[in-house]
């Protein structure tokens, strides 16, 4: 690993060193290091570029970490990792993409996560996108996540997309089976001409299942943002869309928080609200002694937390 | 020492320019606890503003220990050590309570640290630490965490803008007593808008201002006294005047 490698790595999945538990490092189409544990089997597919990540029923309190980073410019990749995760476990994924280019061409790295989260099991999966690089070449990303849920897991999703990604076309769909708990928080900041969109579908189909969508974004620059999730309540189940977005500079943002009800005990609620940093936000932490700038910043990395 | 000197402030109300702030001076020496009070839309919150720089005077100087400040930015006034609490102040969605008393304090505040500042305000729980500035605080909660921000900040020169304003009886209590040890060791000068009595009684001075200008300033007991006579037609009141 360079300096680059581990800054990247650094930055996507707070990793300094071989992260404890099981792991798979993707490096620039290829694999950097790769470690099953007894509960947690990692394994390439045969049939396509990815992984299959097995986890054992009743793992508890263990971690898998799935970064991919790409510092060679040009490269684009389609990678399909595929998670069965085992009844009544309980266990952090901790995923990520980052890019370091430096060239002209464009690099690209595109993903199709499927969950398979069994019986009680409860997971929480953590996703950051990250680009960096001063050459011409674009940085993209593209990742689709397909979850399916089981009759009492929990799944807490962190999808992160802070900065240096010039384009990404996010794409989920979520089936909820009984007493399912499904939490997804979105993070985005989007800066000079980049462009970003979010669709989400996720489909209450259990008794008593449950999803909480929240989504918090910044645009700058002449960046442009689309949000769309959407919430279809097939049983009776409950949810919530939050979508809160800060405006800045000549950026769009486009939010459209979507909700169905198919079953007269469906109980789903959404609100947006897309507006620039409030001035008495400025005041209040410029009566505290930080420059306006400062204060931006301060407001705007609490929003994205 | 803060000298205001003859401070206009207008404002068009749409129509016509006003004068929010009409001519006023007035000095506050080192270590003075002052109550400004007074009808409302008579000018006090403006005049709070304008001190901190918060809003830009038409005419006049502030002087603040010798400096003119009047075209000095909020930034450089909080750095000279001059505080403001807001009458309402502003909510932030993601901000932990923790991170607004550490930024107003200067240093990373331990949970036992924050606690202190907050069990002055009548909030005492530790949960509260944690909490985000949002929504889901009610506007008495926000209230008594910006006063608690302001005591964190520790400035030479701390100004409240109506503290008592939408905070419940029992924490107004506990107010009046964190007040009260400010002006027994506070060796700053503090400037409260206020109209509770109980706040005023703590006064060194006081200062009633309507319609953009000073109308009375003193000695604070015989300002109550002059207020009560003002509001009442007691015989003794009556007497004095005759």
């Amino acid at each position: 690993m360079n300096k680059i490698d581990k800054e990247l790595l650094s930055e996507i999945a707070g990793l300094h060193d071989v992260p404890q538990g099981a792991y798979n490092i993707r490096k620039n189409s290829d694999s950097a290091g790769r470690k099953s544990t007894d509960s947690i089997i990692i394994e390439s597919k045969k049939d396509k570029p990815g992984i299959d990540i097995k986890i054992k029923p009743g793992t508890k309190n263990q971690s898998v970490h799935i970064p991919v980073i790409i510092t060679e410019t040009g490269i684009t990749e389609m990678v399909y990792n595929d998670f069965y995760i085992g009844d009544d476990s309980d266990v952090l994924i901790v995923a990520g993409c980052g890019i370091h280019n430096s060239g002209d061409k464009e690099t690209g790295h595109d993903g199709v996560h499927r969950f398979f989260i069994g019986k009680n099991a409860k997971v929480r999966y953590i996703e950051k996108h990250y680009g960096e690089g001063d050459g011409n070449g674009k940085k993209i990303m593209n990742p689709s996540t397909e979850v399916e849920m089981q009759e009492n897991s929990v799944c807490e999703m962190e999808m992160v997309q802070i900065k240096g990604v010039d384009s990404t076309l996010r794409k989920m769909t979520a089936n909820l089976g009984k007493n399912a708990k499904l939490t997804v928080t979105e993070r985005m900041m989007t800066h000079g001409n980049q462009t970003a969109r979010s669709d989400m579908l996720i489909y209450l189909n259990g008794e008593e299942s449950s999803a909480q969508v929240i989504s918090r974004s910044v645009g700058k620059d002449s960046s442009d943002q689309t949000f769309n999730p959407a919430v279809i309540g097939n049983n009776s189940c409950r949810a919530h869309i939050q979508c809160d977005s800060i405006i800045m500079d000549n950026s769009k943002i486009r939010s459209i928080p979507e909700i169905a009800a198919n079953h007269k005990e469906a109980q789903i609620v959404h609100e947006a609200a897309i507006g620039r940093i409030n001035g008495d936000q400025l005041l209040k932490l410029q009566t505290l002694g930080l420059t306006a700038e400062e204060a931006e910043n301060v407001i705007i990395d609490g929003f994205l937390k | 020492m803060l000298e205001i000197k003859n401070l206009t402030f207008e404002a068009d109300d749409g129509k016509k320019t006003v004068k929010i702030i009409d001519n006023i001076s007035l000095s506050v020496p080192d270590g003075k606890f002052m109550v400004i009070t007074g009808p409302n839309g008579g000018g006090k919150s403006t005049l709070a503003r304008l001190i901190m720089g918060l809003e830009k005077p038409t005419e006049g100087q502030i002087i603040y220990n010798g400096t003119d400040i009047t075209d000095m930015s909020v930034t450089d006034r909080a750095k000279l050590g001059i505080g403001y609490a807001f009458q309402q102040p502003p909510r932030f969605k993601g901000m932990t309570v923790r991170k607004m008393l550490s930024i107003a304090n200067g240093s990373e505040l331990s949970e036992k640290e924050c606690c202190n500042f907050l069990a002055k305000v009548g909030l005492c729980s530790a949960e509260y630490v944690s909490r985000e500035l949002d929504n889901s605080l009610s506007g008495g909660e926000m209230k008594r965490i910006e006063i608690a921000t302001l005591m964190a900040r520790k400035p030479k020169l701390a100004i409240f803008d109506e503290p008592e304003a939408g905070i419940d009886l029992w924490s107004f209590s506990m107010l009046v007593e964190t007040f009260k040890n400010i002006q027994r060791t506070s060796s700053g000068t503090t400037i409260i808008i206020s109209h509770q009595e109980r706040i005023m009684n703590l006064a060194d001075e006081m200062v009633v201002i309507a319609e953009g200008k000073i109308r009375k300033s003193g000695e604070k007991t015989q300002m109550l006294a002059d207020l009560m006579c003002e509001f009442s037609s007691t015989p003794r009141c009556i007497r004095a005047e005759n």
